[in-house]
């Protein structure tokens, strides 16, 4: 057919629309924007989670555990041992139920356990040395940050194995030694000079006398509150600190008794008193002077400890100890949520007393350090910068002013190496703005299927009451990676094409994998579809500025 | 649940058979729209409305019939928004061989692009017809049933969006009870348009015994493309009736579009389903089931029964009765959810 | 070969020598016996490549066709009367979008009064869709004309429209030369369109077009019927010499040569028009005819030079304008321009009413006097007239017109109200 034969006007050209730029006809526009998603937001070691779920969802686990420990070194322990707040958060709870981030953390920390994954070091040497006191998860965490970044770090621990509270406060049924070993010798295992039952007394002598270009401080919080309580006949009264690491040290189990009351309502109360019945007590109690409702401790360690037989005596304070005599006083939760004595007493029977009711910080060896700020307790105060009051010395962990937690310390220990990377380099860090929180109003969650969590199994009651074994299993890869793409990716765009194929207008230019979108503006209307039909709420419509 | 979830079973619960695409399923899986090499059968730069149900629904259906026909297809299409707003001219949208005659006669006008075809020996090239509800269930309803019963080898497709848009929003016989048209004002004692009129249509064309009659939404792209499909896998007379919400006719925001088709497969007021050789084989089920008032609401042609403080509960319980008949009817709830 | 057969048989045996491809048919008489003709070959495969599609409709068939024209097949229908006014969105379609179709019209009148037999009404109805018109004389033009009918379609890429009289010759058994299938091979190569739907070359055929284009668009068509006055002699010619009969053409003379009444026509009656002059001249009378084979185009041109020295123009024909007079006469003057020569309009044959040599004679008398008036209507019957004029007169709501003809035609048939029964305003 030639041009001039087809007929004029009513035969047209395929394809001739383009000409046609409807792109004017738009008051708005559609922005690929991403947002902050929830997990992201309350994860305090600053873990990109949906990151490294999109790697996962797509079977690179290899990926998903760079990703992953580009914030967090551990993820073999933390799957473990967080309290996950982000799934607290996660916006897939308000549709089902939250994704189980920390089984797949825990899948990903195990799966490169068993590759022998390491971390890819490749910043450029800086030639700065930094010292690091204490190898808590704080401690760690800065090095494995400082090493990134290029620094020679050295660890100094008072102790005779790293791993501080992870090792001496998490017991092992929760943690397992070889798990938290693997991790610890990896990060050590990157080049950093690990000094054990080295304490360190002279914070001007580093600097001074070793020439450390800096200093990070991490040394906890391990000295045991007390409390007093009036005794005709004390028995056997024990902290809960002490014996947390006698059990850990082994050398000879602590002689117990039949009965072990526990007081306190914290995580480590928990620990102990399920630590106590796997070391054979007939009777575990928990005496707590408050209920359910208002204890520190995670719900699920206070329900597993229950299902393992141990007692919780709510609403109890002990008044007065006679031999093995406990008398307890009924208390009563006032209108302001604090617990009121109400008069009436009974009494329990027991041969050991734990106190678990908080540690301290002994922060004594910064006491001659000018400058430095230390509270009542040991904590010791730290700027915006986690620098104290001396030029170059940081601190963090549990011995500042924070949650403690070994997530919150692992937090600690990235910030306060990406501050001293900073101070090192005649700097100060300036923290990237936050995105705009990925809600739940901006998902668009009729595209995600029904999808029940993944539960993970459990040890059988009888060897829970036996023995050290890990309570919790870990996940298969079947359902880690069902887990993982459980995942909504709220907030980031996760090429589902969406907007893509939803566009009328065919305004939308698919960028290739890995590349996202981008719109065309020469035909986009601004309709808005794709923006209402995302389904993470990666897409904003913005005015047009005439 | 259990723990034998082979690989290649776990679904894609983010990306699974909702959306568009899934970068994790092989190219084959995905959907026709996913792809960067679909055909993209209507192009840029077409002039209909923002947010227009109908041009999605035309390039849902003929890029996945593009796909099915291994791009030997050529497009029939009666007079309509999709006529006019693709080959205005000297500019048309369409990357595909397209004809428009007339209004009424496009199934017709198929049946002898399809007679011609195979005369001329292009026996690999299929034939789609096309036309609005106007087109199809009333001007051209005769040209389609005449094709129908001769079970012409033409697939055709309504792109349903409830009147008379290209002309300015009138009344057809798909035209839903109490809408408002330009023809059925939100007037007098029975606001809107009437009850107990209208057409329907696919039911129409199971009685004509043809192989293959199914329902489509915008909202639901995988099952549209695999009805589409379906389609062009059978020879004879076919016929798909398309969902296309109209912002501009139905008074919606134009980002309503998807939504809209959606709840209205929800509410039960357009059930999803497939039937052959006049029996119905398949139905969509209702995922999150809604009240009509959902539907009803997010459109001004239906704003007269939800005026302030004389909401016209009666007619809206009325409207409801269609969606739990249509639900009953072709079993569009699982027994033990519909409480 | 020679044939002595309907003439419905003869168009149906020259269609089906020009190698449809696709035929589409809904009955309506007095096509019927045209399109079961072309049915039955296909059937009997006397007719192969071709199929046979029995729609439900006028407006589907010719809708069948303009798909079936669109993908390149040859496209063939056939129709009358009611059938063509139904498919008329799709006549002046297929015109505009220039698909090579050839439609047999057999001609009849339109209702109401509903009547199945023969005027033009219907054709005339349709004569400015943009379709080549061409009127057959014979059943042996009839046959040749559709075989001319596909070469000028396809030449042209447009239309063509063969009008038959319905019943003097779609029904009529007479001797029709049948040519064979190699004369027609020869003669009409085979379809190449100009513009398909095609999945190589994926145009869109049938836009939209606005006031900026639409008239260029029509200007087109018109050149095309233009262009059309060279091809349609110049093919008739060619049909000439390869079957050695004439047939065709724009216009046909007969004893104009000095005639100072020339009677122009179409179709069959044409026929009878050439008795009358042959007994009219005979008897001393200038007179003389031409038979218009080709209607649309017009051929201006060649009537104003046949009618260069007539004294007098009369047109037989078997439409009405109402209100205006004649279709053919108002064309014919349009011929005449620059000259002063007076053009008779004689309304014949309506509804099938026989046009009878005496009638004619005695109007060709009153024309040769110039005592004929502007508008003649062949054997009217005045009394009726004047009755029905009458009661007209006497009472503007004298009920339907039909009715009271047919009670005037025969008293006693139709039990209307008595008069004095009905309601006075």
């Amino acid at each position: 057919m030639t041009e001039k034969s087809r007929p004029f006007a009513i035969t047209l050209d395929p394809g001739t629309s383009l000409q046609n730029h409807t792109g004017s006809w738009r008051s708005s526009r559609p922005v690929y924007v991403d947002r902050l998603p929830p997990c992201n937001n309350a994860c305090p070691a600053g873990e990109n989670i949906q990151n490294w779920l999109y790697h996962a969802e797509g079977g690179d686990y290899a990926a998903a555990w760079q990703s992953l420990i580009r914030d967090n070194p551990m993820p073999a322990v933390m799957g473990r041992v967080c309290y996950h707040t982000c799934e607290t958060a996660c916006n897939r709870g308000q549709l089902d139920e939250a994704v189980s981030i920390h089984a797949v953390e825990r899948f990903l920390g195990d799966f490169a356990i068993k590759e022998g994954l390491t971390p890819v070091v490749d910043a450029p040497p800086s030639g700065k040395r930094v010292l690091v006191i204490g190898a808590g998860p704080s401690g760690l965490s800065a090095a494995y940050h400082l090493t990134r970044l290029g620094h020679a770090v050295t660890i100094r621990e008072a102790g005779p194995m790293a791993g501080g509270m992870m090792r001496f406060g998490i017991p092992k049924y929760r943690l397992p030694r070889d798990v938290l070993d693997v991790e610890i010798d990896r990060i050590i295992g990157m080049g950093i000079t690990l000094e054990l039952n080295t304490r360190v007394e002279d914070i001007d002598a580093a600097f001074d006398a070793e020439g450390f270009d800096a200093v990070f401080v991490a040394v906890g919080a391990h000295l045991a509150r007390r409390t007093e309580i009036p005794a005709h006949a004390a028995g056997r009264i024990l902290d809960a600190v002490s014996l947390l690491r006698d059990v850990e040290l082994g050398a000879t189990p602590p002689q117990l008794g039949r009965r072990v009351i526990v007081y306190g309502g914290g995580n480590t109360a928990m620990d102990v008193a399920r630590t106590a019945k796997r070391l054979g007590v007939d009777e575990a109690m928990i005496v707590y002077r408050r209920s359910r409702d208002e204890m520190p401790a995670q719900d699920f360690e206070a329900r597993e400890a229950e299902e393992e037989g141990v007692l919780i005596h709510w609403l109890r304070t002990i008044k007065q100890i006679d031999e093995s005599a406990f008398t307890v006083e009924k208390m009563r939760i006032d209108a302001e949520g604090r617990p009121q004595p109400t008069g009436e007493f009974e009494t329990l029977e027991a041969d050991t007393l734990v106190l678990a009711l908080g540690q301290d910080v002994d922060a004594a060896f910064l006491d001659a350090v000018p400058g430095v700020q230390i509270a009542g307790d040991g904590v010791v105060e730290v700027d915006s910068q986690m620098m104290t009051g001396r030029a170059g010395l940081f601190a963090g962990g549990d011995m500042v002013p924070s949650e403690r937690t070994v997530t919150v310390a692992i937090g600690h220990g990235k910030k306060a190496a990406r501050n001293v990377d900073a101070w090192l380099r005649g700097g100060q860090y300036e923290k990237a703005p936050k995105a705009e929180l990925a809600s739940f109003e901006n998902l668009n969650t009729w595209y995600y299927d029904d999808a029940p969590k993944r539960v993970q199994d459990q040890l059988s009651m009888v060897r829970r009451q036996s023995g050290f074994e890990e309570v919790e299993k870990g996940l298969t890869e079947d359902n880690a990676l069902f887990e993982a793409r459980r995942c909504l990716s709220c907030g980031n765009c996760f090429e589902c094409d969406n907007c893509y194929g939803i566009c009328p207008d065919n305004a939308v230019i698919k960028l290739g994998p890995g590349n996202r979108f981008s719109i065309d503006l020469d035909y986009c209307k601004g309709c808005g579809i794709c923006a209402t039909e995302c389904p993470c709420g990666a897409i904003k419509m913005v005015p047009e500025i005439a | 649940m259990t723990d034998d979830t082979a690989l290649q079973r776990v679904k894609f619960y983010q990306t699974g058979t909702r959306t568009v695409g899934n970068r994790l399923l092989t190219e084959d899986d995905r959907t026709v729209q996913a792809s960067m090499g679909r055909s993209n059968a209507i192009t840029s730069g077409h002039r209909a409305c923002q947010g227009c149900g109908e041009a999605l629904g035309a390039r849902y259906a003929l890029d996945a019939a593009m796909r099915a026909a291994d791009g030997r297809l050529v497009a029939v299409n009666a007079t309509g928004c999709l006529e006019v707003f693709t080959t205005p001219f000297p500019e048309t949208s369409w990357q595909i061989p397209w004809l428009h005659s007339v209004f009424g006669n496009a199934p017709a006008v198929a049946t002898g692009v399809a007679a011609g075809l195979r005369m001329r020996g292009k026996t690999d090239v299929r034939v789609v017809a096309q036309g609005g509800d106007g087109g199809t269930t009333d001007i051209g309803f005769g040209c389609l049933s005449g094709m129908f019963e001769r079970n012409d080898d033409v697939l055709y497709i309504c792109y349903d969006n409830e009147a008379y848009m290209n002309t300015g929003v009138q009344r057809s016989s798909a035209t839903p009870p109490t809408a408002r048209t330009a023809t059925t004002p939100a007037l007098g004692d029975a606001p809107g348009n009437v009850f107990g009129t209208g057409k329907n249509m696919p039911r129409i064309a199971m009685a004509h015994n043809i192989p293959y009659v199914a329902t489509a939404s915008v909202s639901d792209l995988h099952d549209l493309e695999a009805k589409v499909t379906r389609a062009m896998g059978i020879c004879g007379a076919r016929y798909i009736h398309v969902f296309v919400p109209c912002p501009l006719g139905w008074g919606s925001a134009s980002e309503n579009t998807v939504l809209i088709a959606r709840l209205a497969v929800e509410c039960g007021l357009f059930p999803l389903f497939e039937a052959e050789h006049g029996d119905v084989v398949s139905v969509g089920k209702i995922r999150r089931r809604v009240p009509v008032d959902d539907y009803l609401r997010l459109q001004r042609r239906f704003a007269h029964l939800f005026r302030k403080g004389a909401e016209d509960r009666q007619r809206i319980e009325a409207i409801q009765r269609m969606a739990d008949a249509n639900i009953t009817r072709y079993g569009l709830v699982d027994a033990e959810d519909d409480q | 070969m020679m044939k002595q057969i309907e003439g419905s048989q003869g168009i149906a045996e020259a269609v089906a020598l020009c190698r449809p491809q696709v035929v589409c048919a809904y009955p309506i008489t007095p096509q019927t016996h045209i399109v079961e003709g072309v049915g039955a070959m296909v059937k009997a495969g006397a007719l192969q490549h071709c199929e046979f599609i029995n729609v439900e409709s006028e407006f589907a068939a010719l809708s069948v066709a303009i798909g079936a024209s669109a993908v390149g097949a040859r496209a063939y229908t056939a129709t009358a009367s009611q059938g063509l006014l139904f498919m008329a969105e799709a006549v002046y379609n297929a015109a505009g979008l220039g698909l090579p179709i050839v439609m047999t019209v057999g001609n009849r009148a339109i209702g109401a009064p509903i009547n199945i037999w023969n005027d033009h009404s219907d054709s005339m109805a349709l004569k400015d869709a943009g379709w080549i018109q061409l009127y057959a004389e014979t059943n042996q033009e009839a046959a040749d004309l559709h075989i001319q009918a596909f070469r000028l379609a396809e030449e042209l890429s447009c239309p063509v429209m063969v009008c038959v009289d319905g019943f003097i010759l779609t029904h009529a058994f007479e001797r029709i030369e049948i040519p064979t299938q190699p004369q027609v091979d020869a003669y009409l190569p085979p379809f190449a369109p100009v513009q398909q739907l095609d999945v190589d070359n994926p145009y869109s055929i049938g836009a939209m077009v606005g006031p900026e284009a639409f008239t260029e668009v029509r200007y087109l068509g018109h050149q095309k019927q233009i262009e059309a006055l060279d091809v349609i002699p110049r093919i008739a010619a060619e049909f000439e010499a390869a079957f050695g009969r004439a047939s065709g053409g724009l216009v046909r003379p007969y004893r104009v040569e000095g005639a100072e009444t020339v009677v122009v026509a179409l179709g069959s009656v044409n026929g009878t028009i050439k008795d009358v002059i042959d007994a009219v001249r005979d008897a001393g009378a200038a007179i003389g005819s031409i038979t218009i084979s080709s209607f649309r185009p017009f051929p201006l041109a060649e009537l104003h030079g046949l009618l260069a020295g007539a004294a007098r123009v009369v047109c037989v024909e078997k439409s009405l304008a109402p209100g205006l007079g004649g279709v053919l006469a108002s064309n014919v003057r349009m011929a005449l321009r620059g000259m002063a020569v007076p053009v008779y309009t004689v309304i014949a044959g309506l509804g099938g009413r026989p046009i009878t040599r005496a009638s004619l004679a005695d109007v060709f008398h009153l024309a040769a006097d110039d005592k004929l008036d502007d508008v003649t209507f062949l054997d009217l019957n005045h009394a009726v007239i004047a009755q029905q004029l009458a009661l007209a007169d006497r009472d503007r709501h004298s009920g339907p017109i039909a009715e009271n003809l047919l009670k005037a035609l025969n008293p006693g048939l139709v039990r209307a109200k008595p008069q004095d029964e009905r309601p006075k305003p």
